[in-house]
């Protein structure tokens, strides 16, 4: 009996043993050859016949039937889209090949081009780039190198939130999350969004209220800085009650009373007022932000470097900027459109200097969510890149 | 008429029945082709390309993969102290969610397979099995709302001056211990089953104690049944992401891998490996202690 055993315990690690050698072999010999980093000056000259199809890649509420389906008769384009959640999403879907285009945000686009999954983009044949409001281009999340990668297509900043309840006096700082001794009255009610891009907000209320850190932009933080962004975030850890990272949890927990205050976007405020929930919050729209200014959002189309439909991909980034479908979409999400003319077609007329679109005094105080990258533009590779962001987020969280 | 044409006439299907006769080890060939090819190319395929995904690196900025063999992230795993804590909290809830559930389902077990009555037994097993009809995200959101602030459980603890557990690894324990104990009841249901009463008979009738009885002859022939049933509750609490997102802020292992899958596939590579190990372990420890020798 015991030398069967013996004997087969060797056949099993035989067969172990040739079924790692298989698969090493697999995987060396397998996904070596499509390795094409650097996406290089392959921007389109000439635009021709739309293909008849589109696969987009969008934030919820930015492909929206209502200006999609005139799109398609005009265009010939049908449009399939696949909603994304985050842009750490976006990017994974972007690699797959199989998507035209994506309405990335700041913190996408750096990683997009580096990884060449984006191409350039010719500005010349999107006409209604022309028009684009002048502080949305040639921005550091858009404009690599002088080379443009993208159409802008709206912006908006992140939003305090609160229960106009339970919160008292309203709040009109970050100070009632982010300062350790004001927000331990709200132990266990702070709702904080579930990304490293909370580091970055952190990093704002230091950049007001440490100005011996010398932050000047909150995703260029060397070590210092990061440290002390992290560090006040793990204070707020303790009294966090909820990470959220889809809305409609953040929503049902502001409703349930668990969430009393924190960061949300324009659909959670709007949902929550919608249901008749006292809340409260600083949005754009009624001209407030937050004393230390806030994050927020700009966001770019980008062309897919292996679109199999760019006619149609160049006729959409043109499309979605054009006076009428950017006021469409703009008041439909609550954003402040990329098109100058737009505000000649929104249903709100009020609805272009509620959202400040017009005003880039105001946009001075919101800083868009950029990719953070090791180099700061000093030569020295001394900051801290988003690998570095994404594990302190986890180490934040505990 | 030669036999080869005799054998060319005949149908395909009995020629191919034919092919097999006498052969037993092409007949057993043949049955585990499939789930054989199964098992090893996509089942251990997988895990294998996994192992070797968990040596490679990526790019910072581009997020590509880097292949080629570095420690980098089994480092960083045993170097950064918040991996080893969310580690040690994952391993110990699968223990907690295990133990507890032993202890609910045992008892239930004992009464389906020993005291009910025919009717009661399958009435009991219906009751068992009737919360695996209903969608597992239904159940833990049920829990959400239940253990919320306003929630049911508050509203009944509140007269008695006390409050629930509310979101927290307490969450975590009380609804995975919820959610695995029909893959506890039942493996321990079959195991009693299979204990004649007679043995039990015979315990009482030479003066064994009832606990006695239970000590040194229920125990020891229901423990391989009980192993069963704890790498189920214990395996299935390893690898859940879902239900801590939901009732807890508190980061298990799923979690991490989840949230690394996107920018860091590698690390989340060597990531998954940690259950995969412990589990490996476990099944050791279990082997040791006799679970698998009547099996």
């Amino acid at each position: 009996m015991r030398r069967r055993d013996a004997h087969s315990a060797r056949t099993a690690w035989l067969v172990v043993a040739g079924l790692v050698v298989f698969m090493l072999v697999l995987a060396g010999c397998g996904s070596s050859s499509d390795s094409s980093t650097g996406g290089g000056g392959n921007e389109l000259q000439k635009l021709g016949k739309g293909e008849g199809e589109l696969n987009l890649i969008s934030w919820a509420g930015y492909v929206e039937p209502e200006w999609t389906k005139p799109f398609e008769q005009e265009s010939g384009c049908k449009v399939n889209d696949k909603v994304a959640g985050t842009s750490d999403e976006m990017v994974d879907l972007m690699k797959t090949g199989q998507y035209d285009g994506v309405s990335a945000s700041g913190n996408a686009t750096a990683r997009l081009v580096a990884a060449g999954e984006v191409d350039p983009v010719n500005v010349s044949l999107v006409p209604n780039y022309k028009t684009i409001f002048s502080d949305l281009k040639n921005q550091p999340y858009n404009t690599f190198e002088g080379v443009h990668y993208g159409i802008p297509h709206g912006r908006g900043a992140n939003l305090l939130m609160w229960n106009s309840d339970d919160v008292k006096p309203a709040p009109d700082s970050w100070e009632v999350t982010m300062n350790p001794k004001v927000a331990a009255k709200y132990k266990g009610k702070i709702s904080q969004y579930d990304d490293p891009m909370s580091i970055a907000e952190a990093a704002v209320y230091l950049k007001f209220h440490e100005p011996s850190l010398e932050i000047e932009n909150p995703y260029e933080l060397n070590e210092e800085q990061f440290e002390a962004a992290v560090g006040l975030l793990k204070e707020q850890r303790a009294n966090v009650g909820e990470y959220w990272s889809d809305a409609a949890k953040q929503i049902q927990a502001f409703a349930s009373g668990d969430n009393e205050v924190g960061t949300t976007w324009q659909y959670q405020y709007f949902a929550l007022q919608g249901e008749g929930e006292p809340v409260a919050a600083s949005p754009a729209s009624q001209g407030f932000l937050p004393k230390e200014g806030a994050t927020g959002w700009s966001d770019t189309w980008m062309i897919s470097s292996k679109a199999k439909h760019p006619n149609c991909m160049y006729e959409w980034m043109n499309y979605i900027v054009s006076p009428q479908a950017n006021a469409e979409v703009a008041e439909f999400f609550g954003e402040a459109p990329a098109q100058s003319l737009a505000c000649d077609h929104t249903a709100d007329k009020e609805f272009c200097s509620k959202y400040h679109a017009e005003n880039p005094a105001f946009w001075k105080r919101v800083y868009y969510w950029e990719t953070p990258l090791a180099d700061c533009g000093n030569g020295e590779e001394d900051c801290k890149d988003y690998n570095d962001w994404v594990q302190a987020w986890t180490s934040i969280k505990g | 008429m030669t036999t080869e044409a005799v054998a060319a006439k005949r149908p395909a299907g009995r020629r191919l029945a034919g092919l097999f006769y006498g052969r037993p080890r092409l007949q057993v060939g043949a049955l585990l082709a499939a789930p054989g090819a199964w098992l090893v190319i996509l089942y251990l395929g997988s895990l294998a390309v996994l192992l070797i995904t968990a040596f490679w690196t990526v790019d910072p900025l581009s997020g590509e993969v880097i292949q080629g063999f570095s420690l980098e992230n089994f480092e960083t795993l045993v170097n950064e102290p918040v991996y080893r804590d969310i580690v040690w909290r994952t391993v110990r809830t699968a223990a907690l969610v295990t133990f507890t559930d032993v202890v609910i389902a045992f008892p239930i077990a004992f009464y389906m397979a020993k005291v009910a009555s025919r009717r009661g037994k399958g009435i009991l097993l219906v009751a068992v099995l009737m919360p695996l009809w209903s969608s597992y995200l239904v159940k833990v959101l049920s829990w959400r709302t239940m253990l919320s602030n306003d929630g049911v459980i508050n509203w009944a603890l509140g007269p008695l001056g006390l409050h629930g557990p509310g979101y927290g690894v307490t969450a975590v324990w009380l609804v995975m211990s919820y959610l695995w104990l029909p893959y506890m009841v039942l493996p321990i249901f079959a195991g009693l089953e299979r204990i004649p009463d007679s043995l039990i008979s015979a315990s009482e009738d030479l003066g064994a104690a009832p606990f006695t009885t239970f000590r040194r002859v229920i125990l020891p022939l229901v423990f391989p049944a009980i192993v069963a049933g704890s790498i189920f509750t214990f395996s299935l609490t390893l690898g859940d992401y879902i239900t801590p997102r939901l009732v807890s802020n508190d980061q298990f292992i799923g979690n991490v891998i989840s949230s690394s899958i996107t920018n860091d596939l590698p690390f989340a590579a060597a990531l998954a490996l940690v259950p995969i190990v412990v589990m490996i372990a476990y099944l050791g420890v279990a082997r040791k202690l006799g679970a698998f020798e009547h099996v």
